[in-house]
């Protein structure tokens, strides 16, 4: 009640307009400060010293303190101030350590009143007694504080800071005696004015220059410094011993401070280098600024809000030599761009996720996703009615965690681990992986790898013999193995989608359709009886058999006159070494698995069980025959591509686009690459894959990701003899010569490459952009004593 | 570009072919070892006698140090170090930024560091060393012009670093940063500013302290390189204690005492001279620094033909910064641009360690005090230190609002002058005798004092044109 009733005699009469404006002074500015009417504000820098009045629209020049023919280095000021309580009193600071005070009631063009040349070094801040009109107190570089008495020559008392610049001093505003002062070896002391032998207290407040602080206006306790470790804090005093209340962590050095009027919790703030905006913050939200007025060009180095009870105007001045008037009401709010969705995996998979309140409440009214069987473990939600913010961005946030066993990722790297990217022929690329997959029991992405083989191969890796024995009728029976590849990869809407892809491609799409349709019945036909009689040897047994079968549906469908099918020789031994490798069993289980996922969706018509593919792969041979350029399959890759991507297995998505290189690249977007590359590089770090993360980063073409690598330039090694790191003296072992004496000769027998690392396992960390976490994740697992950071250069 | 270092041509021959097989030699560091056993008595420097007890003290000291031994990655206390361990407090912090900057991850490829610091400094037989056992390819060590574009884009700014750093503005920056194929990032950039001022001030420590290169046992003529002219002119005795002027000097010191007493007194009873005269003083203190030039007859320049590969305008050279007649460039303002707020501030932003390291470095440097002048102890030496710091900076051009030049000229003799400008300017020139000549009465670790403090004030002004023309270019 008491506050209102000041506010509004504050305001009463002349309640302030204005608008958001700036004004050209002719020189950077160093320091601002508003006369206690509210209209009128003085600006102080190294060759400027004038007065303005604000009015509606503009800035006034009112007058011109800097007098005289000769630059005076009296008038270099670091500092003014204004009296609160005498409109007529002004000091100001001199980079030459002169404190200098003003009477603008003096008839005469020099307003000047007193010097005081008692500092020997630069004076950073002068400050008035908020209720005292004639005591005036200094601080300076040289380490001392200075209280004069405006009536007389002299300083009344000096107060030593032991030799460390002062870089503040601030009287309390509500305890009549004290004041606080900050220094450059980050202490902040309270003083009281009657005891200059000894300050009351002291602490240490920030790592570095305390550049300012500022009493709150309301609440006698609170102290807020800003220092050069980028840091707001703010101080309960009252305590026995100062305790931070809140910490505000900006981006460049803070170089003011200032409460905001009649908002107990906001202050504004700007920096000292770099940043050029000025920052109103509310202390409890730290992270994101509440208002943000970005006019100045150049660092901002004063602010004062206009009036002492007014919280909506705030003025500034900068080194970009402007003057500016801010209205709350235009500035920016970061809080309304940004994002309050976040999500994160955490280190035993857990997920955490946090979301707008309204999306998540929407959610929970909807029936959970049929796939998901695991539940938040908790569901946060603040409640706090009081807090500002609520209405701007609040998330909700919910954690998952993992079921345990369920989540297991073996395979993924297992896959990682074992699959060849680069180095080899394509075909032989294909194969690996395709055997890697089925040895891990992923028939359809082995499959695909097989199907990625026989596309893009030339023909001549098949002998000829072997082509012209297909079924010729080309690309009509080549398309349908491709489709019920895919439709029953995408499911049905997606099958769909792709049968009209191909379509265009295709003249007689009528017809493919049929074959397609076709040729899936008769799949489903042939698993069925694989199935039941044939199990696990149909691979080596008497495929022929079957195939034939097959093909004769197929071709009734197709062009008759293309010569006898015959089984393609070059086939056996392809599977011979599919056989060889997987047991029994496995197979098993492959079969028991596909019709368990075709269960799961609605349209069976359009599935083609996963195994009856294996049996189709000798088909597909025919496939050379048609003499199609791989580029007519472009899209469908893209489309598998992308299909793998959005399952979640972007490994495969990203190893294809790597194993094809130049083949797809083109026909995907080069975002949804990186992204792809992103995401796969960021798993498999989270495996602490290292080696294979690097490689995929080498072997990447997308600039972005190849940064990754680029960014750190050092590769760490150990001796491969008394296992201690080797810093940089190339490739000789400082310890392990000077112990053997002969200069490194058995280190140079094992040298110490990457193989001979004590841990092969764990052998490259990229140090790179995401170097902080990557680096968290690496102590995490303990890994970090065996992983030299390493390096593959991608020039 | 300032440079003296003669062994490094040997070691070069020694190295290049080892190089070429892509393994450094093992050979050659037992050579080294053999080269400091046959060296014998021949002490770190050439200006501090090897019997001055100190430098043993100073080696023990540094022995001392604990964890420097892992700092100081060759693994061998080199003559730089010796004679820097006379300040063991500094000397820790020094390498500490040394080795950051060389050896640590950063931003820069180590071989990349290692030729920047050829491309600028004394050392550079062992940068070679190092170069090519960080995998820097031999091909640039026939020249500049063999490095690759953005490297030598680099030379320019080296050049004004090195002998005019007024003259860098944010064209400079702007050139460097320009988006292209060689160009830098401004964390790059920074780290090589940071390395080449480094390097640059280092060379000065160097040539001021008259360390001898490391090993070069054989007494071959090129063993004299840090003080190749007018060494004739040396006194023959090296030791100022048992010269004749021993009195003259020790009332020289005296004098000294009495004038900081009268200064500290006057500053008491502030008789504040009059702003023009300030103004006055500090443009004396400017233009006098112009008579205390080493005379021209050694002016021409001479440097070593091995290192002229790697400069691009061999005679470009330090030229005053008021020279009458021409344009002078607008005074710096120390308080417009302070390392501690603005400069530590850019560099925190771009290169956190090392702004973190170097401002503890100048913190040490400009701190360090025994308390002593000569023979006397418990002196305060801040007036004597700082008058030594601002008169460093001021013949960079850089003033301070808040000091009075005329203190300079009260504290620091003419010899003493000329020292410091040799040393902070054209350091290839500086000789034994005027080394002697200053301070005669003083302590050779109170002389290596002032080097460090010219080094660390000649880096930090280096550094200030250099970060000053970076912010310029960001705004």
């Amino acid at each position: 009640m008491e506050k209102m009733s000041r506010v509004t005699t504050a305001l009463s009469g002349s309640a302030l307009t204005g608008r958001t404006m700036h004004c050209h002074l002719d020189a950077p500015a160093n320091a601002i400060s508003v006369c206690r009417d509210a209209a009128q504000v003085v600006v102080a820098g190294r060759s400027i010293f004038k007065i303005y009045a604000i009015e509606e629209e503009q800035f006034v020049e009112k007058l011109n303190l800097r007098v005289g023919r000769k630059p005076s280095l009296n008038l270099s000021c670091a500092d003014v101030v204004w009296h609160q309580m005498d409109e007529n009193l002004l000091a100001t600071a001199a980079t030459n350590g002169v404190v200098v005070t003003w009477n603008l009631g003096r008839p005469s063009r020099n307003k000047q009143d007193q010097l005081f040349t008692e500092h020997k070094r630069t004076v950073n801040k002068v400050c008035f007694h908020p209720t005292e009109a004639h005591v005036l107190l200094s601080g300076s570089q040289d380490g001392f504080m200075k209280c004069f008495d405006l009536r007389r020559k002299d300083s009344v008392s000096t107060f030593s800071g032991q030799s460390e610049s002062v870089r503040d001093v601030q009287f309390s505003i509500r305890d009549y005696f004290t004041f606080a002062s900050t220094f450059e070896n980050g202490n902040v002391q309270l003083w009281d004015i009657r005891r200059p032998d000894r300050c009351e207290r002291m602490f240490t407040a920030h790592n570095g220059p305390v550049f300012c602080c500022d009493w709150h206006p309301e609440d006698r306790g609170w102290l807020a410094t800003g220092g050069r470790d980028k840091m707001v804090k703010v101080w309960d005093m009252t305590t026995h011993r100062a305790k931070e209340m809140h910490c505000v962590q900006t981006i460049a050095s803070v170089a003011r401070v200032k409460w905001r009027p009649e908002c107990r919790h906001h202050l504004a703030t700007c920096s000292m280098m770099v940043d050029h905006n000025i920052y109103v913050w509310d202390v409890r939200r730290p992270f994101v600024p509440a208002a943000m007025f970005e006019e100045h060009r150049d660092v901002t180095t004063g602010i004062a809000w206009r009036h002492p009870h007014d919280p909506s105007f705030l003025l500034s001045g900068s080194k970009d030599s402007t003057l500016c008037q801010h209205l709350f009401r235009d500035a920016s709010q970061p809080v309304e761009r940004a994002n309050p969705e976040g999500l994160c995996y955490g280190l035993f998979g857990d997920l955490a996720f946090a979301a707008k309140e309204s999306l998540v409440a929407a959610e929970s009214g909807r029936k959970p996703y049929a796939g998901d069987r695991r539940h938040p473990i908790f569901f946060k939600r603040k409640l706090d009615p009081a807090e500002p913010f609520s209405g701007l961005a609040s998330s909700a946030l919910s954690v998952f965690e993992t079921e345990s066993g369920g989540g297991s990722m073996s395979w993924f790297v297992d896959t990682a681990e074992r699959y060849a990217l680069a180095g080899r022929p394509l075909a032989e690329l294909c194969d690996h992986n395709a055997k890697v997959a089925r040895e891990l029991g992923r028939n359809q992405v082995a499959q695909t790898w097989t199907m990625l083989r026989i596309i893009y191969c030339s023909p001549g890796l098949v002998s000829s013999a072997n082509l012209n024995h297909s079924i010729g009728k080309g690309s009509s029976c080549g398309l349908p193995l491709m489709n019920s590849f895919n439709l029953k990869d995408m499911g049905p809407g997606l099958g769909s989608e792709t049968r009209l892809d191909r379509s265009k491609g295709d003249t007689r799409s009528d017809t493919a359709l049929l074959d397609s349709s076709a040729t899936l019945i008769t799949n489903e036909d042939n698993e069925e009886t694989e199935g039941s009689d044939v199990p696990a040897d149909y691979l080596l047994g008497d495929v022929e058999g079957e195939e034939d079968e097959l093909y004769p549906l197929d071709t009734e469908h197709v062009h008759p006159e293309e010569p006898e099918y015959v089984l393609p020789q070059e086939a056996f031994p392809l599977r011979h070494e599919i056989v060889d490798t997987p047991s029994g069993p496995e197979h098993l289980q492959d079969k028991a698995d596909s019709p368990h996922v075709s269960g799961n969706e609605a349209d069976t018509a359009s599935l083609a069980p996963v195994d009856s593919s294996s049996s189709l792969l000798s088909v597909s041979h025919a496939l050379y025959d048609s003499r199609l350029p791989p580029d007519f399959f472009s899209v469908l890759v893209r489309d598998m591509l992308h299909f793998y991507a959005e399952q979640g297995d972007v490994q495969m998505a990203v190893s294809v686009l790597i194993v094809l290189g130049e083949r797809v690249r083109k026909d995907i977007d080069e975002q949804t690459q990186e992204h792809w590359y992103t995401s796969y590089i960021d798993l498999l770090q989270r495996f602490c894959l290292w080696n294979v993360s690097n490689e995929v980063v080498k072997l990447s073409t997308s600039r972005a990701v190849s940064c990754l690598n680029q960014a750190s330039t050092t590769l760490h090694v150990n001796c491969s003899h008394c296992k201690r790191p080797m810093s940089s003296r190339g490739w000789v072992c400082d310890r392990c010569s000077d112990r053997i004496g002969g200069l490194g000769r058995k280190a140079a027998q094992h040298p110490p490459t990457e193989r001979s690392l004590p841990f092969p396992g764990a052998t490259a960390v990229p140090a790179c952009v995401l170097s902080a976490i990557m680096w968290l994740k690496v102590c995490s697992c303990g890994v970090r004593a065996a992983v030299m950071a390493a390096i593959f250069s991608t020039s | 570009m300032i440079v003296a270092d003669s062994e490094c041509r040997a070691e070069i021959k020694g190295y290049l072919p080892f190089a070429r097989g892509g393994v450094a030699g093992p050979g050659t560091r037992e050579e080294h070892q053999e080269g400091r056993a046959r060296r014998g008595p021949r002490g770190p420097s050439a200006f501090i006698p090897v019997e001055e007890q100190i430098l043993q003290e100073g080696a023990e000291s540094l022995e001392q140090h604990l964890g420097l031994e892992t700092l100081m990655s060759s693994g061998r206390v080199d003559n730089l170090a010796v004679v820097m361990g006379l300040h063991p407090d500094y000397l820790s912090s020094f390498w500490r930024l040394h080795y950051l900057l060389l050896h640590t991850d950063g931003p820069l490829a180590t071989s990349w560091r290692h030729y920047i610091a050829i491309m600028c400094s004394y050392l550079v037989g062992s940068h070679m060393t190092e170069f090519l056992q960080t995998g820097g390819d031999p091909e640039w060590l026939l020249g500049l012009h063999r490095a690759p574009e953005k490297l030598r884009k680099l030379s320019e700014i080296n050049k004004l670093l090195a002998h005019r750093p007024w003259l860098i503005t944010k064209e400079h920056i702007q050139a460097l940063l320009k988006t292209g194929e060689h160009s830098w990032s401004l964390a790059e950039l920074i780290q090589a500013l940071v390395l080449l001022t480094h390097c640059h001030s280092l060379a000065s420590f160097v040539f001021g302290c008259g360390i001898l290169p490391e090993g070069d046992a054989e007494g071959s003529p090129a063993s004299q390189a840090p003080s190749p002219p007018s060494e004739q002119g040396s006194p023959p005795s090296g030791d100022p204690l048992n010269n004749s002027g021993g009195f003259e000097a020790a009332r020289d010191v005296e004098a000294l005492m009495e004038r900081m007493r009268q200064l500290q007194e006057s500053l008491l009873h502030d008789e504040g001279a009059s702003q023009e005269e300030m103004e006055n003083r500090f443009e004396l203190e400017k233009s006098e620094s112009l008579l205390v030039t080493p005379s021209v007859d050694i002016l021409e320049p001479s440097q070593h033909p091995d290192i002229l590969c790697f400069v691009e305008d061999p005679t470009f050279g330090y030229e005053d910064f008021t020279r009458r007649g021409t344009q002078a460039p607008p005074t710096f303002r120390a308080q417009d641009y302070t390392w501690e707020d603005h400069g530590y501030s850019l560099i925190q932003r771009l290169y956190p360690e090392g702004g973190q390291l170097l401002d503890e470095k100048f913190q040490v440097a400009y701190s360090l005090t025994y308390n002593t002048i000569a023979m006397h102890s418990g002196v305060d030496t801040s007036m004597l230190r700082r008058a030594i710091w601002n008169y460093i900076h001021c013949v960079f051009g850089i003033r301070y609002d808040d000091y009075d030049y005329g203190e300079v000229n009260q504290l620091l003799e003419r010899n003493l002058k000329i020292y410091i400008k040799t040393v902070a300017c054209y350091p290839e020139k500086t000789t034994r005798r005027t080394y002697n000549l200053f301070w005669r009465h003083f302590r050779h670790s109170e002389k290596v004092h002032v080097n460090l403090l010219l080094l660390e004030a000649r880096m930090q002004a280096a550094l200030l044109y250099a970060l000053r023309a970076i912010t310029r270019y960001m705004t």
